[in-house]
């Protein structure tokens, strides 16, 4: 037996007990769907540093790690409030270690048209809509993670927005880990659906009470963005200290749409967000905007890829981060412009502020531009604080501390403020804040 | 309430400033005229305290402390304010969230309460009247996008503000068009009394027509080479600074 086989037994010895829990389920659509992928898995296996959209991102201790599956859900007694973001009343669906919670959520004012739930209800209660969204935005086959995360589909939120149906206040999809014991993985898998000219923001978060409790966090959410539809997806990633988390997002975007979207990380021992938005019409708009904090050994790595396959439409993209201690960032950013998509119009930005000698950022853009008449510019920067400013702000009688303070958030502020949905950017805004402050005690001890 | 004795201070090695003696008084205007290169801006840079210049030799003495020893913010605490020859550009911080968290800090300092936002709003919008200031530019961000002139007049609107006991203009008039000029002149007048000093740093003698001097001194090659009246701009005016540099080589 190779090393590689080794390594990849966890998900092996999972998935077998994954297939022995499920009662008459065998026969699915669903299990077909996770069979294929674990087979696609298998043969694969996990990237190396070889692959090139691997290259700065080593995920081999999380292939050695032996995760356990949690393949029923219990109900943890935690408090979920200092997760709702001084929001109790927005309407959420809560997942403890994967597994969806009905007495922690809370849907009661949600329009009577629109579904909001678990996916294990949405594939018993809406089998049709499933088979058509499940996978219509992903491709398990080009990403070895989302081949893991299809394999072990069992839950997660499954939200269906009819057409013409304005939600005013932002959905939550709450995602908590916790355990006594570590080393366990959940695969939450989501399903958003938005009708033509719907309007919808939604925010998922990832969080955890303990902030050394070593787990894998594996999810992947799937957006469809219906024509005309207007959706704002906001997620914050505040998992342990000691955790994995892997995530990726995949949009498929109708004409005239408009999706905007602001990831904020804060958490993990080593992170991925990869971003793929299909812009698949005229007339759509698409921000992809991010903020990542990285202190002590954190690895974040940003990845996202906008593919512009019809005319008149706009990216934007504007993703920042604040590096301290021995944290290393990545973000690569790949725009392609198909061979239809004239006039196309892509912006990409890449700011990075980087506070000690140890931390460190790779970046790269990446445009792959078929058609003639488009207008693409990208930029990217590392720097680190100004001290001609610092010193003019000292010499108006702030400390050096403040001083710095203030030139840190000017930095994340700009991004900040383009969140759009005010409770969310305002709590958002809070605990970045409080998250950059400590920071500050950390790196002076 | 300052008093410089021997100061030798420079940057990279490079010794810029050779001796300097200079004594400012309550209550009075000191105007440092010098070519370029003279060593001014060092002169004004290093009572504001900026790390990159070494002093190698003498003291500076503050209502009767050892300036020297106190960092930038606790200078600016103690009443000492410098206008930047060149104001730098803070993105993203505003204007009045700037000043306030300033004011604030140094009100703390002096076991003054901090003003609330409708206080320090009410005040902010005096001063900015007092210096002629748009007030588009109090919400804007610190000096970003400013051109030249508004720039300077944003340092004397933060001097008004903080209401410095010892003001150092280092070359606020360079680069000003003569209406700017005058209201710079006019913000610093309007700031003038008995109980507080001023250091006109500049170039030219123009501002000290409408800033009016008590002393007037001349910074050649890091060393003062004359002191005298207001009259000694004019003279120097007529005769440029190469009449000080021949009899500055003479008695030398």
């Amino acid at each position: 037996m190779s090393t590689t086989e080794k390594q990849n037994l966890w998900y092996v010895s999972n998935f077998e007990a994954l297939e022995r829990s499920l009662n008459g389920e065998a026969a699915s659509y669903v299990h077909a769907l996770r069979k294929a992928a674990f087979d696609k898995l298998s043969q694969t296996g996990f990237p190396t540093t070889k692959d090139e959209e691997w290259k700065y991102t080593d995920v081999s201790s999380l292939a050695k790690t032996a995760f356990k599956p949690i393949l029923s859900p219990k109900k943890p007694s935690l408090a979920i409030e200092p997760y709702l973001l001084g929001h109790p009343e927005w309407n959420r669906l809560v997942f403890v270690n994967g597994h969806f919670l009905m007495e922690l959520s809370d849907l009661r004012s949600l329009p009577k048209s629109v579904i909001m739930g678990s996916l294990a209800e949405a594939m018993k209660s809406h089998p049709k809509l499933i088979e058509e969204y499940l996978t219509a935005c992903s491709r398990y086959e080009q990403n070895a993670f989302t081949a893991l995360n299809t394999a072990f589909i069992q839950d997660g939120a499954f939200v269906y927005v009819p057409k013409g149906t304005i939600i005013e206040q932002p959905l939550h999809l709450l995602f908590i880990s916790s355990l006594e014991e570590g080393e366990f993985v959940s695969h939450p898998r989501n399903v958003i659906i938005v009708g033509e000219s719907s309007q919808v923001a939604i925010l998922e978060s990832y969080v955890s009470p303990r902030e050394h409790l070593s787990y894998f966090t594996n999810a992947v959410t799937e957006i469809s963005v219906g024509e005309n539809a207007v959706v704002e997806y906001d997620k914050f990633q505040n998992e342990s200290m000691a955790a994995y988390h892997i995530a990726s997002t995949y949009v498929r975007q109708q004409r005239n749409s408009n999706y905007a979207s602001n990831l904020v990380t804060f958490g993990a021992k080593l992170s991925r967000n990869n971003v793929f938005a299909v812009l698949d019409g005229e007339g759509i708009e698409c921000t992809l905007n991010g903020l990542y904090l990285g202190t002590a050994n954190q690895h974040i790595d940003n990845h996202t890829t906008i593919d512009h396959a019809k005319p008149h439409c706009n990216s934007f993209e504007v993703y920042k981060g604040i590096l301290d201690g021995k944290s290393k960032g990545v973000f690569n950013g790949k725009i392609i412009v198909r061979k239809d998509a004239q006039k196309t119009d892509a912006k990409q930005t890449n700011k990075n502020l980087v506070l000690s000698d140890e931390a460190s950022i790779d970046t790269k853009p990446q445009l792959e531009i078929f058609a003639n008449d488009v207008k693409c510019t990208h930029g990217a920067t590392i720097g680190q604080l100004d001290r001609e400013a610092i010193f003019y702000l000292q010499s108006r009688g702030l400390s050096k501390e403040d001083a710095r303070d203030m030139l840190i958030h000017a930095f994340a502020k700009d991004l900040i403020d383009r969140i759009k949905s005010e409770g969310v950017r305002t709590n958002l805004e809070q605990l970045i804040y409080e998250r950059l402050r400590a920071g500050r005690v950390n790196t002076r001890t | 309430m300052l008093e410089i004795i021997n100061l030798h201070a420079g940057i990279d090695g490079k010794e810029i400033l050779k001796g300097i003696d200079l004594k400012v008084g309550k209550g009075e205007v000191h105007a440092i005229m010098g070519p370029n290169g003279s060593g001014k801006s060092t002169l004004a840079q290093v009572l504001a305290g900026r790390d990159s210049y070494e002093v190698t030799e003498g003291s500076v003495i503050y209502e009767g402390k050892d300036l020297l020893e106190l960092d930038p913010e606790e200078r600016a605490r103690a009443g000492v304010f410098m206008a930047f020859q060149y104001p730098v550009e803070i993105p993203g911080v505003s204007n009045t969230y700037f000043l306030k968290s300033a004011l604030n800090a140094i009100r703390k300092h002096r076991g003054q309460e901090e003003l609330d936002a409708v206080e320090f709003l009410s005040l902010v919008k005096q001063r900015a009247k007092m210096v002629d200031m748009d007030e588009e530019l109090l919400s804007r961000p610190v000096n970003h996008g400013f051109s030249g002139g508004e720039k300077k007049r944003n340092e004397i609107f933060q001097m008004a503000v903080l209401e410095p006991k010892l003001a150092i203009l280092d070359e606020t008039d360079s680069g000003l068009d003569i209406d700017a000029l005058r209201t710079v002149a006019a913000g610093v007048n309007k700031l003038r009394s008995k109980d507080n000093a001023v250091i006109v740093v500049t170039h030219y003698q123009r501002l000290l027509n409408y800033i009016i001097p008590d002393y007037v001194h001349v910074l050649l090659d890091g060393r003062i080479v004359r002191s005298g009246g207001k009259e000694l701009a004019l003279e120097l005016e007529q005769k440029g600074y190469d009449w000080l540099r021949e009899t500055a080589e003479v008695t030398a």
